[in-house]
């Protein structure tokens, strides 16, 4: 099989020179074209992803991506256009498509680009390229491993949709008329496994996965497995219950989700249009006293990391709840201005948002709850932004003495997601860090559970 | 008028001088003995959107899409590659990665040979000039005020049109040719309104693989409008969910997601080829009750997930999935149709060139039954009628689904009650149809604004049903 291997230095020195001289190529362009400022971004990508099912290799993907987009502004009229496509008739046909968008758009006095004075001044390694590019071979050899591991975990995990590895690494360029162009490479690696247990009739699912900038910082493969083949086991013979209000623990990988919501609410572009439910709470008391969440973005190797964000504005470390009360919302410059505001370096979103932990592991919560439900899985959207109303498909354990007794299913948890905010009684420190948003499990006050 | 695969041949293989030749040559190298299957996907597409936000054209883009996609089968193994770039050395390169799965050498001779056209479900047309930039702008503003002409209490109206052009050309292992033209286009209306200190939203919209003009014709946009306001007004009135198990109503059209999730993902061929749905290995057995026939239909006339083609180059089909009750036959695409032994059913679609075909819904809806929809209602005691739902999600493997209600009402004594908020409705996809004991005789389809995702991938696809009476499903409220 053909082999990939990481570009050289100069290489990726030469590559980051190319784009960054086609930033500045589409935005002389646009600037031709007549648009009085513009931002483009350009991005490149290369993966390999392996698909090992029942011991077998079922498919091998040789990703190559790349992204070219723009950004017009003929005063404050805006407009934008991208392509994948890097032919010089493709990219001329995109800064044109934009020009001739921007001249039937509305004059919007927000419109433009972030402050010169916000620019990043500097681009800080953050340490996120760390390319791997294992042979084909060797990354069937890592998947075979992982599911093997999963698979003997018990022998009514019965069959499997397998073990995949993705690995990705990639240059990410932007630049603005105000003469900024920043660029940085990265890199994403990930393995993740689901199995599928049968226990009578009746069958389930769960997986695992990790996911890191660098290789070595990957879980072991046996041990994914191991995971994934655990949590499937244990929803094996899952019951419904009755309907109740109880006191519910989120595990952490749930708990991202009610953090998701906050961030949702605290979003430039649903507060300027009046969507969430924490229009005006600047300086509220949202959660009890113990809660501080902050986001790092220069955090080394994060998975959200960046040295800029999506309009080139410096990132840096930032409270958003203090002491329980709202510090700050996170707002692009379009948002700020419509608010009446300064950009909060948000554009593109929030990069390593965190919860401060707290003091229990999650047997420590269970045993703080004592009765009630431990949810693990939670299914559809069911978050109403403008009114924080909550409703979602749960699955989890049931909890007696603080204790788990046994696997539930079929139920829905409901709620209004400020009252849960205010309801959260303590946060524990087995925290998830996979993705964007690190948070330990949660334990609310009472909700509602509907079931039989 | 040029056949669609004169078009898409001008389209995707002209600009880089690729001939019939070339593509024999790209074959070749991709075929051996160990390969059972390979094809070339190319794609082009176009795609432009405008949205108006607070009375302004805030926002105009365009997008251009193109590349092509190799794949190689070799039993249950797939090499896949791609490359945005159409040219003869980087796609002879896709294939060289493409068929590492094989270990074997070349041995193909593949002649490329277009298929006679199988009967086309939309026109081939190009939507993106369908309206000139002035007309669509217009619209968008007619829009704007139509929404807030409808109740001084509209504070907020978000409206956008979208349109896609997408020129597809497919070369099949045998060296079939098949091209499609497929235009797309949709319009949304997204409201809020205020009253006392309370704020809600409602939304609405619709669109076809059709033009522009789709949206004009019986001011079809403009009902979008007045229909936002509507559904943000109620739920101005509504009073907290009930939670708990109860009798469900749900109306016809889009709570058709209800198919979609409790049987349509769960009879998805390569879930049961590999024995991880609820519903393997069980055709020929009742998972419904005799009420309901449900059908997964590519060939209704410029709906939003009809298809020509699939994304394999098999002709669109109406595919029985339940009858009377009784499980008919699983959505395939070409891989698991022929690891299952039997035929594609036209299903196999891919979000592009760039992600691997799988087997995926097109339009999936129930036919209709013989109750009248106010019956239906009457019979229900105490319970919730459901209108209008946001998305849906499923676990094929436990087969417990879920789909959330944006604008129900209670039913109390057989009469339709005040509005409850949304709320997630939760059931088990094997055995919820078995509950529906009333069928109305008020087939509706969606109005054509279902995106499915699966894999990362999403498709444009429809949904329908009648009113429909099921006698026991759970509502997630927080009234307990």
């Amino acid at each position: 099989m053909p082999e990939q291997r990481p570009p050289s230095g100069e290489e990726m020195d030469q590559r980051q020179a190319r784009l960054e001289q086609m930033v500045e190529d589409l935005l002389r362009e646009a600037r031709r074209q007549g648009a009085s400022s513009a931002e483009a971004g350009v991005s490149q990508d290369s993966g390999l992803t392996v698909d090992v099912r029942m011991g077998e290799l079922e498919t091998i993907e040789h990703t190559r991506d790349q992204g070219l987009g723009i950004t017009v502004y003929f005063g404050h009229r805006k407009a934008s256009a991208s392509t994948s496509d890097f032919s010089p008739e493709a990219i001329r046909e995109t800064v044109q498509a934009a020009c001739n968008i921007a001249r039937f758009t509305t004059e919007d006095p927000c419109a433009g680009l972030a402050d010169p004075g916000s620019m990043a001044r500097t681009v800080p390694d953050l340490d996120l390229y760390h390319p791997w590019a294992p042979t084909p071979e060797q990354a069937i050899e890592l998947c075979i491993r992982c599911e093997t591991a999963a698979r003997e975990v018990d022998p009514r995990i019965s069959n499997s949709e397998g073990a995949t590895l993705n690995t990705h690494a990639g240059l990410q360029v932007y630049g603005n008329t105000h003469g900024f162009v920043g660029s940085y490479p990265s890199s994403r690696h990930s393995l993740s496994c689901a199995v599928v247990g049968r226990e009578g009739d009746s069958m389930q699912r769960d997986y695992w996965y990790t996911a890191a900038r660098a290789p070595e910082e990957l879980e072991a493969s046996e041990q994914v497995g191991r995971r994934a083949g655990e949590r499937t086991l244990a929803r094996l013979g899952a019951r419904r219950i009755g309907t109740c209000r109880v006191p519910v623990i989120f595990q952490a990988e749930m708990a991202v989700s009610l953090l998701r919501g906050l961030v949702g609410a605290i979003s430039g572009s649903n507060l300027y249009r009046r969507s969430s439910f924490l229009l005006d709470s600047l300086e509220e008391r949202l959660f009890p006293e113990f809660v501080h969440i902050h986001e790092n973005p220069l955090l080394p190797r994060g998975l959200a990391s960046a040295p800029f964000d999506s309009e080139g504005v410096a990132t840096a470390p930032k409270d958003f709840v203090t002491g329980g009360v709202l510090k700050s919302y996170a707002l692009s410059n379009y948002s700020a201005c419509r608010l009446g505001m300064r950009t909060t370096g948000n554009a593109g979103g929030v990069r390593n948002l965190a919860i401060d932990p707290g003091e229990q592991d999650l047997d420590g919560l269970l045993a703080l709850m004592d009765r009630g439900l431990l949810v693990t899985e939670m299914m559809g959207s069911g978050l109403n932004m403008v009114t924080g109303d909550y409703s979602r498909g749960a699955a989890g354990f049931w909890v007696e003495n603080g204790e788990i007794q046994y696997p539930v299913e079929e139920i829905t948890i409901a709620g209004n997601l400020r009252q849960m905010f205010a309801g959260l009684m303590a946060v524990g420190n087995d925290e998830e860090r996979r993705g964007s948003i690190r948070t330990g499990s949660w334990l609310l006050e009472s909700i509602t559970v509907a079931g039989e | 008028m040029p056949s669609s695969i004169d078009i898409a041949r001008q389209t995707l293989l002209s600009p880089a001088d690729l001939q019939d030749h070339d593509l024999n040559r790209v074959m070749d190298q991709l075929l051996s003995p160990d390969i059972d299957a390979a094809d070339l996907y190319f794609q082009s597409s176009r795609l432009e959107s405008w949205v108006l936000e607070d009375g302004i054209i805030r926002e105009g883009s365009y997008s251009i899409e193109q590349g092509v996609g190799v794949r190689a089968i070799c039993g249950e193994k797939t090499g896949f590659a791609y490359s945005d770039e159409i040219r003869l050395p980087t796609l002879l390169e896709a294939g060289r990665n493409a068929r590492a799965i094989a270990r074997s050498g070349n041995s193909g001779r593949i002649r490329v040979q277009p298929v006679q056209e199988p009967p086309r479900f939309y026109e081939p047309v190009n939507p993106l000039p369908s309206l000139s930039e002035e007309q669509k702008v217009e619209l968008l503003h007619r829009l704007d005020r139509e929404a807030r002409r409808q109740d001084r209490r509209v504070i907020e109206v978000t409206a956008s049109l979208v349109a896609a052009h997408d020129v597809v050309l497919i070369v099949g292992s045998d060296g079939s040719l098949n091209g499609d033209i497929r235009p797309l286009v949709r319009c949304n209306v997204h409201v809020i309104v205020e009253q006392d200190g309370r704020r809600e939203q409602g939304s609405s919209g619709g669109g076809a693989r059709r033009d522009f003009h789709y949206l004009l014709d019986q001011d079809r946009a403009l009902e979008f409008a007045r229909e936002a306001v509507r559904q943000a007004l109620v739920n101005l009135e509504a009073v907290e969910a009930p939670a708990g198990t109860m009798p469900v109503v749900l109306g016809p059209g889009w709570p058709g997601v209800l198919l979609h999730e409790a049987i349509g993902h769960g009879l998805e061929g390569d879930f049961n080829r590999k024995g991880t749905s609820a519903f393997s290995g069980r055709i020929g057995e009742r998972v419904a009750s005799s009420h309901c026939t449900v059908v997964d239909d590519a060939t209704l006339v410029g709906r939003r997930g009809s298809l020509s083609v699939d994304d394999e180059g098999t002709p669109g089909q109406n595919t029985v999935l339940i009858e009377n009750g009784i499980l008919k036959g699983y959505m395939q695409d070409r891989l698991n149709a022929r690891l299952m032994g039997t035929a594609s059913t036209g299903n196999g679609r891919r979000e592009s060139y760039a992600h691997l075909p799988l087997p995926r819904m097109t339009n999936t809806y129930m036919l209709p039954g013989e109750h009248h929809p106010g019956d239906i209602i009457a019979s229900v005691e105490r319970g919730l009628y459901a209108v209008n739902f946001g998305g849906g999600q499923v676990d094929i493997t436990s087969g417990k689904f879920v789909f959330s209600a944006s604008e129900a009402y209670l039913i109390e004594n057989g009469r339709i009650g005040p509005p409850v908020k949304g709320a997630t409705l939760i059931g088990n996809g094997p055995d919820v149809l078995t509950r529906v004991s009333m069928v109305g005789d008020d087939l509706q389809l969606d109005a054509g604004v279902g995106t499915c995702g699966k894999e990362g991938q999403s498709v444009p696809v429809g949904v329908g049903q009648p009113t429909l009476k099921i006698d026991e499903l759970t509502v997630g409220g927080t009234h307990a």
